[in-house]
């Protein structure tokens, strides 16, 4: 292989690796979308709260990773708990806007927190992972971006089954294609929503260890979210196969983008990317157009 | 701007067929409008009649067909430009706009008849003060009055009951300076006494304006009364037209309506329906 | 209640002031306006500017959020693009104050309008999150486009000169902001009482349908962007005179959260809205200044605290409001109104 050619793939690696996170992140937000319609940007600053959870707990309490990590992902879902209960359910009804601004102001408020308690320098989170490279043939890939990789290769076939098959999942399906109808055959709605946004935000605070992990925690690191938002609305934001091909696309195009044309066309890329994917496709390359009569 | 109605038109429609992926809504359908009639546009429900007003209004593009309107093939026209022609609208689902009061509603019928621009609006000067004027006048001396909504007039239309919004609708299209109005279900769920309230507008309106009318309508006692020309459609097909006696009495829009049995029980079940509802 | 008679005079009528009491409220607020710069200290004065600078920015975010229902997340980003017409039009053509003000409208005016053509496509949320896009592809402009923008150190400004007089002072700019951000504020009044403010409501409460009443709706979603921009080129403008400096950072993500905001906490669709959102958003900063400084004696590193408090007072603002009074401020001032019978309110 040559010396190019060699740098090109590992730089494609560490692209799809962290598109695997975005993919992580971009489920969150599908989820949390699918069954309850709100865009959740919200997801962004859980994901900063996820990694600082875990900051709290394996380097403020001293506690090992296999019990900080579920404690900070628990964590991450009770805030979801907490939120949808306390200012999503009261906003049923009102427009789309007006919750997506909601979800705007917590996550200013999250920040805000986070902010106060454990202030607004960057921190790098206790290693908890192997550091020993692996190499695939020449090709050097750091062992964190492969276990983001593999734990996206579980999570996302795991919501792929929990959707089809788990009792709840079926029933969030049937909540997302008609809320009125669920109802009616007897399906608990408000705990459906309430699990939906439990479930999306323990795997956005999942998601904040991992990046954390590779690049450190600070209360900015919320704008991860942002980029995951690109996958979403690109994807479509009621699939979760396009959470998973988008987040593997945009990771890609921004590692290639960062590296070949600078650091600073990373952004652009990407939003470049979601400008024309709108123009395109309005509702996602794999969402569901929404359908306006008269 | 305090001018006579437009001249009534004629509308035409040839051979329309439209369908949203497998579902036909429309099938080859043709029938005429004449000028200054009020035609009705009947039908079970899912029949295809509102989605008939849509291709009319140009909300949908039909996959096959044309509309003419006094001999001008208007298909390609977008929904904008026919009301500015004067086709004018009432929705079955009412659609007034809830940010605002009766009167804006009403005014922003004329909205395509008016010319000022963004810099005359921010100054509020000149020809949009001007036209701003003389349409509020308009207004109330013509369809204000008209219609008895007087004492609605600055209120939003969120807070108004059912039949008076049904009412605000009807204005509004009377400002589009309509030659020809359509409306669907202009009585629907409303009670016995607002129901003759809506006829006696609508026949005011032939009568005073002498614009065309093509109405949807449910209600078989009014459609009876007021109309000249009666339509009938079936799954997207037009099965049966003519005067409402010869449609009354026609076996196929009896077997439409009720699968099978006589005019009489027909008008009698529809009636019923109508007052429960 | 009031009956129509044939004599009436529809003009009085439609007009935006229409009873002595309001009248006389506003002469009051105009006086105060004239009495302001004697009275405050330079900092008041400071913020006096900043929040006029803000009014007029807000009432230009609210046409097009509030009234037209386009969710636009790239206010920030049009004020800077006025803000640097105006710092590129002083440092390289030297035209006159006024000019480079209209200049910046105009110009952020067509950026708008570019901004605005996924509309053509896209609606709501996804609108919403293509103004986001096209922010962060602004910025990425202003940090490369070098030769033009100088990059991340930006621009500075020599103070402004109005018909030969030097802007140097707060006290100077304050009587050129107010009377501008006041013409903006009651051109946008004026909008909304005509035909094309008509079409905008129209398109924000049902769009389809609009369309079906004659309103073309790409054109009017452009002109609303158009507008819109339009006041926030000029805001940027007056920004550029005030700080005399402008760089990327000077307009960051955040603060275009904090337009909407403004206008939510303040109330969508309403011109007072855009104005007590703006003046009120802008000074609860400086009030939790206060509060913290007030704090300080008792609270070690009270300083450090100050901006994830305003961070945290911020969101929780958002939300309350958005959760617990949807219309925001100005349908509380209504209620007072009402309750006081102090302004007859038309019905
Ligand atoms: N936008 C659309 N997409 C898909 N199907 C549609 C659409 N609009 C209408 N249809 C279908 O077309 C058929 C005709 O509907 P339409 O609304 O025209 O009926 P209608 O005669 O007005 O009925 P009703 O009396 O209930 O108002 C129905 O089967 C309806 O579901
Ligand atoms: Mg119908």
């Amino acid at each position: 292989m040559s010396d190019e050619l060699l740098f090109f793939t590992e730089v494609s690696l560490a692209g799809l690796g962290s598109g695997a996170l975005l993919s992580i992140t971009a489920l969150a937000f599908v989820l949390i979308y699918k069954a309850t319609r709100v865009i959740n940007l919200a997801v962004s600053e859980i994901l900063m709260l996820g990694g600082y959870l875990f900051f709290a707990a394996a380097a403020g309490f001293g506690l090992p990773a296999w019990i900080a990590i579920p404690l900070a992902i628990i964590g991450g879902g009770i805030v979801g708990a907490i939120v949808e209960r306390g200012v999503i359910r009261p906003m049923l009804g009102e427009s789309a806007i007006s919750v997506f601004m909601v979800t705007v102001g917590l996550g200013s408020v999250l920040v805000g927190l986070a902010e106060l308690t454990w202030g607004t320098d960057p921190r790098t989170l206790p290693e908890f992972m192997s550091n020993t490279p692996i190499f695939l043939g020449d090709v050097y890939l750091s062992p964190k971006i492969a276990i983001a990789m593999a734990v996206a290769a579980v999570v996302v076939p795991l919501f792929l089954l929990l959707f089809r098959f788990w009792r709840g999942g079926v029933a969030l399906r049937a909540t997302a294609t008609d809320q009125a109808a669920a109802y009616s055959c007897g399906i608990n709605v408000p705990g459906v929503f309430s699990l939906a946004w439990i479930i999306g935000c323990a795997t956005a605070a999942g998601a904040g260890i991992l990046l954390g992990a590779i690049g450190g925690i600070s209360p900015a690191m919320g704008v991860f979210g942002l980029s995951a938002l690109v996958v979403v609305i690109v994807g479509g934001l009621d699939s979760v196969a396009g959470a998973l091909i988008g987040g593997l696309v945009i990771g890609l195009v921004e590692a290639l983008a960062g590296t070949y044309l600078g650091g600073e066309f990373k952004m652009v890329t990407t939003f470049g990317i979601l400008i024309v994917a709108l123009m395109i496709r309005p509702y996602g390359l794999f969402g569901t157009t929404e359908i306006e009569r008269l | 701007m305090n001018e006579a109605p437009r001249e009534a038109g004629r509308l035409e429609v040839q051979g329309l067929s439209l369908s949203f992926g497998g579902l036909k809504a429309l099938r080859d359908v043709s029938f005429a409008v004449e000028a200054g009639s009020i035609t009705a546009l009947i039908g079970p429900n899912g029949a295809g009649k509102t989605s008939m007003f849509n291709c009319i209004s140009g909300f949908y593009r039909p996959q096959q067909g044309r509309i003419l309107f006094d001999g001008e093939n208007v298909t390609a026209r977008h929904a904008p430009a026919r009301a500015k022609l004067g086709f004018a609208r009432t929705f079955q689902n009412i659609a007034l706009f809830r940010g605002m009061t009766v009167l804006d509603n009403i005014k922003l019928g004329r909205h395509a008849h008016m010319k000022s621009n963004a810099l005359q609006a921010l100054a509020y000067w000149g020809a949009a003060r001007r036209e701003e004027i003389a349409l509020r006048e308009e207004i109330e001396k013509r369809i204000i009055d008209f219609l008895e909504i007087n004492h609605i007039r600055h209120m939003p239309v969120g807070s108004l009951p059912y039949g008076l919004q049904k009412r605000v609708e009807l204005a509004r299209a009377l400002a589009m300076k309509p030659r020809i109005l359509l409306l669907d279900e202009p009585v629907a769920g409303m009670n016995r006494e607002e129901t003759e309230d809506m006829a006696r507008f609508i026949l005011d309106v032939k009568e005073e304006w002498g614009t065309t009318i093509l109405m949807v309508e449910h209600d078989m006692g009014m459609v009876m009364d007021i109309s000249d020309h009666v339509v009938v459609l079936n799954f997207g097909q037009v099965i049966a037209q003519g005067l409402p006696s010869e449609v009354q009495a026609d076996p196929r829009v009896v077997e439409a309506y009720l699968g099978s049995g006589d005019p009489a029980a027909l008008m009698k079940r529809i009636n019923e329906t109508q007052e429960a509802a | 209640m009031r009956i129509a008679t044939a004599k009436q005079s529809y003009s009085s009528d439609e007009a935006l002031l229409r009873t002595n009491t309001q009248w006389a409220w506003m002469g009051i607020l105009a006086l105060a306006l004239l009495a302001a710069p004697f009275l405050l200290d330079g900092y008041w004065l400071y913020l006096a500017c900043l929040v006029t600078i803000n009014v007029a920015s807000a009432t230009g975010l609210n046409i097009l959020t509030g009234f037209t229902g386009l969710v636009s997340l790239g206010q920030a980003a049009f004020m800077a693009v006025g803000a640097y017409t105006v710092a590129v039009l002083q440092r390289d053509v030297g035209t006159p104050f006024l000019f480079n003000l209209l200049a910046a409208g105009a110009l952020t005016a067509i950026v708008g309008v570019l901004v605005g053509l996924p509309s053509l496509r896209v609606k709501g949320l996804y609108l919403a999150i293509a103004t986001i896009a096209a922010s962060f592809i602004l910025h990425f402009v202003f940090v490369n486009w070098q030769s033009l923008t100088n990059g991340p150190s930006g621009i500075s400004l020599e103070p402004a000169t109005f018909f030969g007089a030097p802007l140097t002072s707060n006290f100077h700019l304050y009587w050129v902001f107010v009377p501008i951000t006041a013409l903006m504020v009651l051109g946008a009044a004026n909008l909304f009482r005509t035909r094309i403010g008509r079409a905008f409501i129209a398109i924000r409460d049902r769009d389809i349908s609009a369309e079906v009443l004659g309103i073309p709706l790409l054109r009017y979603k452009l002109l609303s962007f158009a507008i819109s921009s339009f006041y926030a080129g000029i805001a940027g403008g007056m920004w550029a005179y005030f700080f005399r400096v402008v760089t990327p950072e000077s307009f960051p993500f955040i603060t275009s959260i904090f337009f909407l905001a403004a206008i939510i906490v303040g109330g969508m669709g309403t011109i007072l809205g855009g104005i007590v959102g703006a003046v009120f958003m802008t000074l609860v900063p400086e009030l939790l200044r206060f509060l913290v400084e007030w704090a300080s004696p008792f609270v070690p590193n009270a300083g450090t605290l100050l901006s994830p408090v305003r961070t945290v007072v911020f969101g929780a603002l958002i939300v309350g409001f958005l959760v617990f009074e949807p219309q925001g401020m100005a349908e509380i001032i209504q209620r007072i109104r009402r309750f006081f019978h102090l302004w007859p309110f038309r019905k």
